[in-house]
């Protein structure tokens, strides 16, 4: 019995919470964590401005949600349409963008959809649907998941009218690379996360390049006017790090396996 | 089969290394889960004698609902626990959200009618047993109950160790309340949830071992509990 | 034999002049006598006992007998408020608020609680505001005195079956109620556990404790009855001294029945 009322002890001071100081909250995508940048980032964001990020790592769907609710001092985020529309609601002062990675198209080695071959993005995806060749899709409203809509689109085709190729997981780009290794199948994803995904199976990156597969990361401090409680000054200190030229040096010098990620193209 | 030998090489060299990281998740996991466990027998084991010892008109109504909210999926409780602590939600001024103690709300609430609802189970059976003795002795309420609760302790211990194994092995709600934030409110769980989805399978396995060495671990401290109780005082 | 130090009555000076006041402070008369008038006890629609016009006087030691079913535990739950009572009255000589904690119940077969012995029999001082210290030394001195004192950290559940009915016995004295009822406290005892429960019974009654106790053995009922009440068939047939009952033969041919049965084997 003396060990609950310890427990009681600790549950009282673990419920009054712990005080820190300088530190603020950062809504960012999986991508964004999965490449592992901020590893780089954030040490360097610890030792010029004194600052601590807590990062929260979910999709940009949540990412978006945390936001408007203030449970967040800032985002990450890279779906430009819904960032528009965030900032076009008053929920963000601005939208600031800092830099882009780029998504790659991954399949099987022998890639029976031939698309390693493809002149552009939407060939690619044409010729996916054409093969009929089993694809694994977010299907999490994410921005990647976004992005790979547009690209169906413009190769004119309509992948949920298109029968048991195309498989929706509803998951996160760890799981949805995972599923598409299981099943040996093609899939989008950004080239952070597959760089650095530790389970490629018999998955190849086929093709990449193509401008529209750009991916561009904004940054998108939550409005102190929605939210008084918002961190302000601290969101606008580590905006002012971001576009800074260590914040470049940094960038673009990150690489894994020595492929550059990441392209600085935030305009001072 | 090559990543769960991979796993079990890396549960190894965790523990052997002890490295730092680790140990802070781990640290951070057992408060968590222990002071959830902790709260949630504050309420649930007299809420389940209170259940056991009382006949009132919605009884079998109260019992229904505790029985079918064992079954309620963590996710929809850390959406909920995320709404009540939302900046937007009634709770939000209280800055709990991203914190332990959002995490032990959520887990306090995941567990609490599992252990109200096996420790009414222990105590009706307990209660059929003692209820003209105490009815003869003109106990009160309220030492029926501390009564019934401290003679049926060791069997209460189980429904406390169920308690502390759905939570221990929470990730659904804690990830979303919990935000996963290293260094904040990274545990095991969100540890495993986070390299899977990074495909570090043998990683991720190497912690799922941990975790399931400090779950025995735990059960077997609390048994020895029980067991120091018997040899003095049954 | 010692007369009022041979079971300990915490209440302090106990015999029959101080019957009347034998009162922690605060205590009105006693309780006693007792009044049943047309009790009766129903379950289900079906009924049980009644209805029952039934004294118990202040002294004495009532022995309730008659068959299996006939009623004789209905009626001590009854008397003792755990059974409900479904038409008529149970009068008690004192407010209704003091009666519950003045009495004490040993129930047929023993309840005991997963604790300790001495626990066991500490439990109702301490359920009543002992320190738990002095509970327990109390606790220890009664079961001593009981033969119990070998035995004081063992689990209660563990017990033998007269060891368990000691156990009951002594957790009922312990408070030293007024009235004590016993629903067959010596079924399944050896000849010599049931003369020792009889001598902590006697010994009881000389410190003040009114018995009303059922029992199937016709021995004991000789032994120790003062009274007798005969059940049969939910009724009191007849409710006697004991002299007038065992030997000028009962009145009703159901009760003559029931002691030549008895006698015979
Ligand atoms: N809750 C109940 N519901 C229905 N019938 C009951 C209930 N309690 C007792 N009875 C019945 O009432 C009758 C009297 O039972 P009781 O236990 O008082 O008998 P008894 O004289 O103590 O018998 P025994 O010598 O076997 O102990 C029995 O027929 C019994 O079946
Ligand atoms: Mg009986």
């Amino acid at each position: 019995m003396m060990l609950i009322r310890a427990w009681a002890v600790v549950s009282l001071l673990a419920l009054a919470g712990v005080a820190h100081a300088d530190e603020m909250r950062l809504a960012v995508t999986t991508s964004f964590d999965n490449s592992g940048l901020a590893a780089v980032l954030l040490p360097r964001i610890k030792a010029d401005l004194d600052l601590d990020i807590q990062m929260i790592v979910v999709g940009t769907g949540q990412a978006l949600r945390l936001g408007e609710a203030g449970d967040v001092d800032a985002i990450l985020v890279h779906s430009r349409a819904a960032e528009d529309a965030f900032v076009a609601a008053g929920h963000a002062t601005h939208r600031r963008e800092i830099m882009y990675n780029d998504f790659v198209l991954i399949g099987p080695g022998h890639d029976p959809a031939g698309i390693a071959r493809a002149g552009s993005a939407a060939q690619a995806f044409g010729l996916l649907a054409q093969a009929r060749a089993p694809f694994v899709s977010r299907g999490d409203d994410s921005g990647t998941h976004n992005k790979e809509l547009a690209l169906w689109q413009k190769a004119g085709v309509d992948p949920g009218a298109q029968g048991a190729w195309y498989r929706a997981a509803g998951a996160s780009m760890g799981a949805t690379l995972n599923t598409a290794s299981g099943m040996n199948a093609y899939v989008m994803a950004d080239r952070a996360s597959w760089l650095n995904f530790g389970n490629k199976g018999d998955l190849r990156l086929l093709f990449s390049g193509d401008p529209v597969l750009f991916n561009q990361y904004a940054y998108l401090p939550v409005n102190p006017a929605r939210h008084t409680h918002v961190k302000a000054a601290l969101a606008a200190k580590l905006e002012g790090w971001l576009v800074s030229d260590m914040a470049a040096g940094l960038i673009n010098a990150y690489k894994v396996n020595g492929e550059q990620l990441f392209t600085f193209n935030a305009r001072p | 089969m090559d990543e769960i030998l991979h796993g079990t090489y890396e549960a190894a060299r965790l523990i052997v290394t002890l490295d730092r990281d680790l140990l802070e998740i781990i640290v951070l996991s057992l408060k968590v889960t222990l002071t959830a466990v902790a709260i949630a027998s504050l309420i649930g084991l007299p809420m389940g004698a209170w259940l056991a010892v009382n006949r009132f008109r919605f009884r079998r109504i109260v019992i229904a609902v505790l029985n079918a909210l064992m079954g309620l999926p963590p996710v929809v409780v850390g959406l909920f626990v995320y709404m009540m602590l939302s900046r937007s939600g009634p709770f939000g001024a209280m800055g709990l959200l991203f914190t332990p103690s959002a995490m032990i709300i959520a887990q306090v609430l995941i567990i609490t009618p599992l252990i109200a609802s096996i420790s009414h189970q222990t105590i009706r059976d307990l209660w059929a047993q003692y209820h003209d003795l105490l009815i003869s002795l003109n106990a009160t309420r309220g030492q029926r109950i501390m009564s019934l609760l401290w003679d049926g302790r060791r069997a209460l211990l189980t429904a406390m160790l169920a308690g502390f194994g759905r939570a221990v092995g929470e990730v659904g709600a804690i990830m979303i309340v919990g935000g996963n934030i290293e260094h904040a409110t990274r545990v095991l769980t969100t540890a495993i949830a986070l390299e899977t989805g990074r495909g570090n399978f043998a990683f991720a396995m190497g912690l799922g071992m941990v975790l399931i060495a400090i779950a025995v671990l735990v059960n077997l401290a609390i048994h020895g509990l029980g067991r120091t109780e018997r040899s003095s005082v049954w | 034999m010692p007369t009022s130090q041979g079971i300990s009555l915490p209440a302090g000076p106990a015999g029959p002049a101080a019957l009347g006041e034998r009162a922690e402070s605060g205590r009105a008369a006693s309780i006693l006598p007792l009044r049943l008038r047309g009790a009766m006890a129903r379950a289900r629609g079906k009924v049980l006992i009644g209805p029952i016009d039934l004294d118990i006087t202040r002294r004495g030691l009532t022995i309730v007998m008659g068959p299996n079913g006939a009623g004789k535990t209905t009626l001590l739950r009854l008397m003792h408020g755990l059974q409900r009572l479904s038409a008529g009255e149970i009068i008690w000589s004192a407010p209704q608020s003091q009666v519950r904690d003045r009495q004490a119940f040993v129930f047929q077969s023993p309840v005991m609680m997963r604790r300790s012995v001495l626990d066991n029999i500490a439990y109702p001082l301490v359920l009543h505001g002992v320190a738990r210290a002095d509970a327990r030394a109390q606790a220890a001195e009664m079961a001593t005195e009981m033969g119990l004192g070998g035995l004081l950290d063992q689990p209660a559940p563990v017990l033998s079956g007269g060891e368990q009915q000691k156990l009951s016995l002594a957790r009922a004295l312990i408070r030293a109620p007024e009235i004590l009822f016993l629903d067959e406290p010596c079924a399944n005892l050896d000849g010599r556990a049931t003369r020792e429960i009889e001598a902590i019974l006697q010994k009881a009654q000389g410190d003040g404790t009114r018995i009303v106790m059922s029992t199937h053995n016709m021995g004991q009922a000789r032994r120790m009855a003062q009274d007798v009440v005969f059940m049969y068939d939910g009724k009191v047939h007849e409710c006697a001294e004991a002299t007038g009952f065992f030997e000028d033969r009962p009145k009703t041919p159901e009760a003559t029945g029931f002691i030549n049965g008895d006698i015979v084997e």
